[in-house]
């Protein structure tokens, strides 16, 4: 089956067999092209399952995922038998990315970028066997998983203002840590305040470019300002929820008589208790998400104020990748309540939006792109016209183009940090193997990618950063 | 070869082979904890864990004997090194019971290239190819 393009940058894919809504792909022709035909497939298996609204969507990032594509958005209406799915907000539950201006230039680091790379690099738990930041018992977790990032500042992890710049104002509506497996709880006590491993990293960032210098204003924006980047999400205890969900999903599809083309699809009716005691344990690990990335953020606070007591680092946004969440929409010039799944997908609230601080209602929800180590990262902001495309979604990274087997194959780690070394840009990982997989040479042209998103009109671009420095899990 | 990985997108397929089932499943633990230690042999067998689960097919029980030892590994910071599984029929499916031995990791010992977290049914596969039987599935980290 081929896309066919209905306008600059938007490829629908035609309903065929069990499709109840057409495909929509916002990618360049380089981009559609070299689009894995496995996407194909499961935007087509998104697009068959019950309830779904408008259009089976894939962002300009998009590849191969569990059932849904990663870069993939899709709207169910709970009162039209809407479907929660599992594979559909993904394992990594809101994994997401949050930024801090520091209140200093990146040519402020100077000869300290090694030292300072180096003291984050310590203070950080990242990758395997460091634990986290504390060890929590179950009955505190459970106050974490109810409360989120507003937990973690209530404990001293932060500071109250950062709440504002944090979607749900830090603090995930509807969470039920009761719903949350003693297994889940169990791989998360040690965990509170970790980086992980694969693709998620804290990075010092320079920006580069500006393109929009009213958005940038308002997100306190200047070239050559330094910034701080942290990536990661709900680490074990997100994972075991999606995977324990997936399996209590999959027999249910008999029962409500959903046609499921993949397994990894398991869903359940947004009105069923099944549906509903998921959605309760996923926003759990919403919660445990922002209260992770908040404690983090605070340990990166502690090395700046023993470095450069002058820095003030004030966050910028905090954006969730994988969702889902409920929200209101107009489909046809009707507000309705619809099911968000997004899935290594961003919400981008346009102008206006009643969720947005204050400070950013005028110019858009801030969306960050994290491109690579080698590379850079793009700042954008949410479109009216966002709402009209994709319910107010935009893509969330630069997509991988090549597997971890082959690049790991193609490139040696330690060749690959003396390069990027050589280039200026300082990595510190405690896997050699495990930079290689995440090379920049593996991922989709993040350039091109944040430009397909602003042609689209998912969101526009505001600045572009480059990497100084960035820690690998 | 008993175990290697294999090519997925965004994540890692885990694949073993072996002349049964349960062979080929310890062939995919193997590939699993290659992730998190490029030399198993280095893998001190001081802490052993039983391991039960059971599904209602071959593959699934496959992914629910992985998920188990990524259970135990992610919480109780543990690498495991050497598998032994035995595959039975049961009332309604199949019932695995094994034994995994392994020590607290080590990051001076134990070089690892990424942590899995979760067996997916992507890629999933447990069949007989001639006289060698295959498990297979995709992990994502």
């Amino acid at each position: 089956m081929e896309y066919r393009e209905i306008e600059p940058n938007v490829w629908e894919l035609p309903l065929t067999g069990a499709m109840r809504v057409p495909g929509r792909i916002f990618a360049s022709r380089a981009l559609i092209d070299a689009l894995d035909e496995k996407v194909r497939e499961q935007i087509a298996n998104v697009a068959a399952l019950p309830g779904i609204v408008g259009a089976s969507f894939a962002m300009p990032d998009a590849h191969w995922g569990y059932g849904f594509p990663i870069g993939g958005v899709a709207a169910f209406d709970p009162d039209r038998g809407g479907i929660v799915s599992a594979g559909g907000v993904g394992f990594d539950i809101s994994c997401g990315v949050r930024t801090f201006t520091t209140g200093l230039k990146a040519s402020a680091l100077g000869e300290h970028l090694e030292t300072v790379a180096h003291d984050l690099y310590r203070t950080v738990p990242a990758g395997i066997g460091w634990g986290g930041a504390m060890k929590l018992t179950v009955p505190e977790l459970d106050e974490l998983l109810a409360g989120g990032a507003r937990w973690a500042v209530e404990k001293g992890w932060g500071e109250p203002d950062d709440l504002e710049r944090i979607e749900e104002r830090g603090c995930m509506p509807g969470a039920d840590p009761s719903r949350v497996s003693r297994r889940a709880k169990e791989r998360q006590l040690h965990e509170v305040g970790s980086l992980g491993s694969g693709n998620h990293y804290l990075e010092l960032q320079a920006v580069e470019t500006i393109f929009d210098r009213e958005a940038a204003r308002a997100f306190r924006l200047e070239e050559g300002d330094l910034l701080v980047t942290i990536h990661c999400g709900s680490r074990g205890l997100g994972h075991q929820i999606g995977t324990e969900f997936l399996q209590k999903f999959v027999p249910l599809a008999g029962r409500y008589r959903i046609a499921l083309p993949d397994r990894e699809l398991a869903c359940a009716p947004i009105r069923s208790p099944e549906g509903e005691e998921y959605l309760a344990a996923m926003r759990a690990g919403i919660n445990c998400a922002l209260a992770n990335r908040q404690v983090i953020g605070a340990l990166v606070r502690k090395v700046f104020a023993r470095h450069f007591p002058e820095a003030r680092l004030r966050l910028l946004y905090d954006v969730s990748h994988n969702t889902c969440k409920a929200e209101e929409h107009e489909v046809g010039g009707v507000k309705r309540l619809l099911f968000v799944h997004r899935k290594g997908a961003t919400r981008a609230f346009g102008p206006g939006h009643p969720e947005l601080p204050e400070e950013y209602r005028e110019v858009g929800q801030p969306v960050l792109i994290g491109g690579t180590m080698g590379t850079g990262s793009f700042i954008l902001a949410g479109t009216r016209e966002s709402e009209t495309r994709a319910f107010s979604s935009s893509c969330h990274g630069a997509g991988r183009t090549m597997s971890r087997t082959k690049a790991k194959a193609r490139w040696q780690g330690k060749v690959l940090i003396r390069e990027l070394a050589e280039r200026g840009i300082v990595i510190k990982s405690h896997t050699a193997k495990g930079v290689a997989e995440e090379a920049p040479g593996a991922y989709k042209d993040v350039d091109e990618v944040a430009a397909v998103a602003e042609a689209a009109g998912l969101s526009r671009r505001v600045a572009r950063v480059r990497p100084i420095a960035c820690v690998k899990g | 070869m008993e175990s290697e990985h294999f090519e997925h997108g965004a994540d890692v397929g885990v694949r073993g082979f072996g002349a049964t089932p349960a062979e080929a499943f310890e062939g995919a633990a193997r590939a699993l904890f290659l992730l998190l230690c490029d030399d198993l042999s280095k893998v001190r067998g001081e802490i052993e864990e039983p391991i039960s689960c059971d599904a209602a097919t071959l593959e699934e029980l496959l992914v629910a004997y992985l998920n188990e030892l990524i259970f135990l590994a992610d919480s109780r910071q543990i690498v495991f090194g050497r598998f032994e599984a035995r595959i039975q029929q049961a009332p309604h499916g199949f019932h695995l019971c094994g034994r995994a031995w392994g020590e607290p990791f080590d990051l001076e010992r134990h070089e690892y290239t990424v942590q899995p977290k979760g067996a997916t049914f992507t890629a999933l596969k447990v069949e007989q190819r001639g006289d060698e039987w295959v498990a297979q599935c995709v992990v994502d980290v």
